[in-house]
């Protein structure tokens, strides 16, 4: 079995960000891999360890310091790296990001067939979750998408969607695009031997170029959207802490009777 | 100009963001309803022209609308001549809509708190990261489609109803690779569904396992149950009333956090609530950085003497 997973270089959550020119500008340090992605690489190792052989490519697609997420992805066991670097690529929007991750796919596809391609259920910096989507229909490939369960067998690809008033169990013939949700699995930690391993392991580094793909079809000027105005939201006005002595609860009502809340 | 709605019903019933969605397409220009699956009621039909519908086009194509790809050709045939379409920000219409947008070329913004016309182009509000940030967007592209996020517009009829003419739209329905093995229903909760509540108490940690209160207190706000991570990992309550960033993000008018610490993923999917109060045991959680009103002590304490109070002031 062959299975594409792909990761995303995102900042620590708890690290600063903020929008610069219209664009997310993150500060350097703290980076690591997006969260929702160790479980699809996770999906991705579980199942070629059932099938007992196959190999895992972990691909990302953005600056230098994207390279952090496939190392990750290496060092979690994946068995190989592929890192799409191209200036043109800066500014995309979920289309053109779709477009390039879709080429880089094909170009894996073309040297032998891959079955999967696992990815997370959002990122959590930008989380529109439309990447997914977007990718299995650029490809024409069977969408699974928000599986919380995932199984393979006979050339086909099972999934249980957990959504708000069902759930679905859906299945589709392979190759399939799948991303998983945070309940699918419980990601591993990586092993020292990985770790050490993943220092030295090479990663493919792919321009536009190599993908074929034009330029002009991507980045900042294909995107159809563009950020106008941003602004960091102001921390919340007067707020007020107490401490229970007897009569929080009461104070707590007063404050939603006098808010109108209630 | 026409603005397609994609309605969201259960059963014959219209959820409460499809009339807020179609009070925003009003300042937009001439609502059209899009309905998919069972053919609407008549009292459906009625309540949409009241919300300013001139047309509800209707799709039934039954459970094939559980199917995203298939989903996604009824709705942009429904919408063709629209050029702005608003779908409710679900993950499932985000789904729909990124399908509607790669066969029209239509620009997309999901999870938006807002949208107007500028200058002959759509502009979006939505916060991000984990709302800490606010942020304006203008789609480029001549068709826009906008996820609204429930509870951001407040739903009012419009002053001269629609006609809400049905019309019929016959579309043929792409073969799909995807097969839909089995739907499962989740047993329907009494009261508001999470994504759309006014009110939400949610319960973490703190509760121990016990909800009883939780659910005092919402039913008392006339709201719904949230839970932290935590707690939905433990087991205590099931995943769909999980709010946070993989969960359900909700802005309700009113959040109360029980024995909630405020992890970054929980503050994600709440924090852009219009009022938010925490009661916890720990001074330090990081919920209180975040709340209007906080108090540092036990829930099972505070709620019962909030419940009395609020009781007596309404007798009042």
């Amino acid at each position: 079995m062959r299975i594409l997973v792909t990761v995303k270089h995102t900042p620590d959550l708890q690290s600063q960000r903020s929008f610069t020119e219209g664009a997310v500008t993150r500060t350097a340090e703290d980076g690591s891999m997006n969260e929702l992605d160790e479980n699809a690489v996770e999906a991705a190792l579980q199942l070629i360890e059932a099938a007992g052989e196959g190999e895992v490519y972990a691909l990302t697609v953005g600056g230098a310091d994207a390279v952090a997420a496939v190392r990750k992805a290496l060092q979690l066991g994946a068995h190989h790296a592929i890192h799409v670097s191209d200036e043109a690529i800066a500014g995309s929007d979920v289309f053109g990001t779709a477009t390039v991750i879709a080429a880089a796919v094909r170009k894996v596809h073309a040297e032998a067939p891959l079955d999967l391609v696992v990815t997370g259920m959002a990122a959590l910096d930008g989380l529109t979750s439309m990447l997914p989507t977007a990718l299995a229909a650029e490809l024409d490939w069977s969408q699974l998408t928000l599986a919380s369960g995932l199984t393979v067998a006979d050339g086909e690809a099972t999934i249980i969607r957990h959504l708000p008033d069902a759930r679905e169990t859906v299945s589709a013939p392979l190759p399939a695009v799948v991303s998983v949700t945070d309940e699918a699995n419980t990601p591993r930690y990586p092993n020292f031997k990985l770790i050490m391993a993943a220092r030295k392991a090479p990663v493919a580094t792919w321009s536009l170029a190599e993908l074929d793909l034009d330029p002009s079809a991507v980045g900042a000027s294909a995107a159809r959207t563009t950020v106008v105005d941003a602004s960091e939201r102001p921390p919340r006005a007067n707020r007020q802490v107490v401490t229970d002595t007897g009569d929080g609860g009461t104070a707590l009502a007063d404050f939603l009777v006098e808010r109108g809340l209630v | 100009m026409s603005v397609a709605v994609l309605i969201e019903h259960h059963g014959g019933q219209i959820s409460r963001p499809s009339f807020e969605a179609l009070t925003l397409a009003r300042t937009l220009g001439t609502p059209v309803a899009v309905w998919l699956g069972e053919e609407p009621p008549a009292d459906a039909v009625a309540q949409l022209g009241e919300y300013g519908a001139a047309e509800v086009r209707v799709a039934a194509i039954g459970d094939d609308a559980r199917l995203p790809a298939k989903a996604a050709t009824a709705v942009a045939a429904a919408s063709a001549d629209s050029s702005v379409l608003l779908v409710i920000s679900t993950f499932v219409n985000k789904e729909i809509v990124t399908r509607v947008a790669m066969s029209t070329g239509a620009g997309v913004v999901v999870d938006a708190a807002g949208a107007e016309l500028v200058d002959g182009r759509v502009e979006t509000t939505q916060t991000v990261f984990a709302a800490t940030w606010d942020v304006r967007t203008r789609i480029e592209t001549d068709r826009a489609i906008v996820g609204i996020r429930p509870n951001t517009t407040q739903a009012a009829p419009a002053p001269t109803a629609g006609d809400a003419t049905v019309v019929g739209v016959d579309v043929p329905l792409p073969e799909t690779r995807e097969r839909l093995a089995s739907v499962e229903a989740v047993p329907e909760e009494d009261g508001v569904p999470l994504a759309e509540a006014p009110v939400v108490v949610s319960g973490g940690r703190g509760t121990g396992g016990d909800y009883t209160l939780i659910r005092e207190f919402a039913d008392l706000l006339g709201g719904a149950v949230g839970a932290s991570r935590d707690a939905t990992d433990e087991g205590w309550i099931s995943h769909e009333h999980m709010v946070g960033q993989t969960g359900t993000t909700v802005t309700p008018a009113l959040y109360v956090a029980c024995g909630i610490s405020g992890a970054v993923h929980h503050r994600g999917g709440m924090q852009a609530s219009g009022t938010i109060v925490a009661i916890n045991l720990d001074p330090d959680a990081p919920i209180f950085e975040i709340s209007d009103f906080g108090v540092v002590g036990s829930l099972f304490d505070v709620i019962p003497q909030a419940i009395e109070r609020i009781k007596q002031s309404r007798e009042s």
